[in-house]
């Protein structure tokens, strides 16, 4: 199976002479489906820059981004317009939501736009959000929403539909630690259902949510965690410490 | 975990057999503080002596007395709640050792160093947070553990990627040049 993600030796270079900025070098990453993946590194460390590019909005400046085993580079504007639309969910640190929406309009929006019908595209947004546990909260404003609310709804806006992709920069780092537990959880379960996620953090305990955190130092890759041994090991005699 | 201080609180429910009470023990406590059962009448025998506790009948802290907490009782475990723990740490953390130690050795890469022991740490979150995914959400107390074995890790992440982001700003030092020392400077702060 072709990986969701997959980052081929990426580099991303801004600015020109002087003011060049290498923000990533030779960056490889792959997330399959089911997996969640987080990256971690210093602010300026090229969390961001990577997440753009993962996510079609921002082009490398060397290196192939695959999504589900298609090469990007060779796509038209179009193809790529429509892969973003429908294949990739992206969450931000404030949330984005439209203020004269409701949280299922806000849901659902994405769909409509793709040209889904409306009573059909609200369905789907009705069920995303029963499985964030926001039925109750679906016909409120994003200004009666609180931010761990307001979060889990932003999660909903980027999985609903068919998207195989979730990209989240930072989705916590406005929120108090168990609200963005609660989302963590949610991206879990998410990810859980068979979408590849991708969570950028500065912060340990909600990298430590994610089958794998990848750190980042000046724009490279320099380690990674190994797949968990499970919680097992913890009650082990001996564990610990 | 002192154990006279969870039997006082067991007691505050009201009286209880030994028998009753070393089992309530085990099933609160248990899986977070593995211990041997027996302490938990040695340590009713010393609570009766210092007036602590009381107990019916005569055949001393086994299984078939009742106990029941006194007025001095009641008030040691209200003091013991509110006293704070000892925070001020042992005189040097192990880590903090090995990175100043790094620091004199030539050819220590401590950036990647510290990355080492981040991702040591990481792995370690993670193993917790996995089990707190799996936690029912009326197992509170183990929920309470685990977070603050989280907040223990973290903060040594944190301190890490402050190291990090610190040596990172410093110009380059002679490695020659005596470390400054920092002992007495703390010392005050210590106890
Ligand atoms: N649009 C841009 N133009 C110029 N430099 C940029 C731009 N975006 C990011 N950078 C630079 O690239 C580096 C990485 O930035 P970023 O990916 O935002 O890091 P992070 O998200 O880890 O804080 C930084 O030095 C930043 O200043
Ligand atoms: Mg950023």
């Amino acid at each position: 199976m072709s990986a969701a993600i997959e980052l081929r030796q990426v580099s991303k270079v801004y600015g020109e002479g002087r003011a060049e900025v290498h923000a990533l070098r030779e960056v490889d990453l792959s997330v399959r489906g089911g997996e969640l993946v987080a990256v971690m590194g210093p602010s300026g460390s090229g969390k961001s820059t990577l997440l753009t590019i993962a996510g079609t909005l921002e082009e490398p400046t060397s290196g192939d981004v695959f999504i589900a085993g298609h090469e990007l580079a060779g796509m038209s504007r179009n193809d790529r317009a429509r892969l973003r639309r429908r294949s990739i969910g992206y969450v931000f640190q404030d949330y984005n939501l439209l203020a004269g929406l409701t949280a299922v309009e806000n849901v659902s929006l994405p769909l409509e736009l793709d040209g889904v019908k409306g009573k059909v595209a609200r369905a789907a947004a009705m069920e995303v959000l029963a499985k964030l546990d926001l039925t109750e909260r679906a016909t409120r404003y994003p200004d009666e929403l609180s931010g761990g609310e307001s979060q889990r709804v932003a999660i909903a806006r980027a999985v609903v539909g068919e998207r195989r992709l979730l990209l989240a920069d930072e989705p916590t780092g406005a929120l108090d630690s168990l609200s963005g537990e609660t989302v963590m959880r949610m991206l879990r379960l998410a990810s859980q259902q068979g979408v590849a996620g991708v969570v950028v953090t500065h912060d340990a305990q909600m990298a430590s949510w994610a089958d794998r955190v990848v750190f980042l130092r000046d724009g490279r890759v320099v380690d990674q965690t190994a797949p968990s041994a499970g919680p097992e090991s913890l009650l082990a005699p001996g564990a610990g410490k | 975990m002192s154990i006279r201080h969870a039997l006082l609180a067991l007691l505050s429910e009201g009286p209880k057999y030994g028998l009753q009470l070393r089992q309530e023990f085990e099933s609160r406590t248990g899986e977070v503080w593995p211990l041997n059962v027996g302490q938990v009448y040695t340590t009713l025998q010393r609570l009766e002596r210092d007036g602590f506790v009381e107990s019916e009948g005569s055949g001393g802290a086994g299984p078939q007395n009742v106990f029941t907490i006194t007025p001095p009782g009641s008030d040691e475990l209200t003091e013991w709640l509110r006293t704070p723990p000892d925070v001020i740490p042992p005189p040097r953390d192990e880590l903090v050792i090995k990175l100043l130690v790094a620091m004199r050795v030539p050819g220590v890469d401590l950036a990647e160093l510290l990355q080492v022991h981040r991702r040591h740490l990481v792995q370690a979150m993670q193993e917790y947070t996995h089990l707190k995914g799996e936690i029912a959400e009326d197992e509170v107390e183990l929920a309470l553990v685990v977070d603050s074995e989280l907040f223990r890790l973290e903060a040594i992440v944190r301190w890490l990627d402050t190291a990090d982001a610190r040596l990172k700003r410093l110009p380059a030092r002679a490695a020659s040049k005596d470390a400054p020392r920092v002992g007495r400077r703390i010392a005050g702060i210590r106890r």
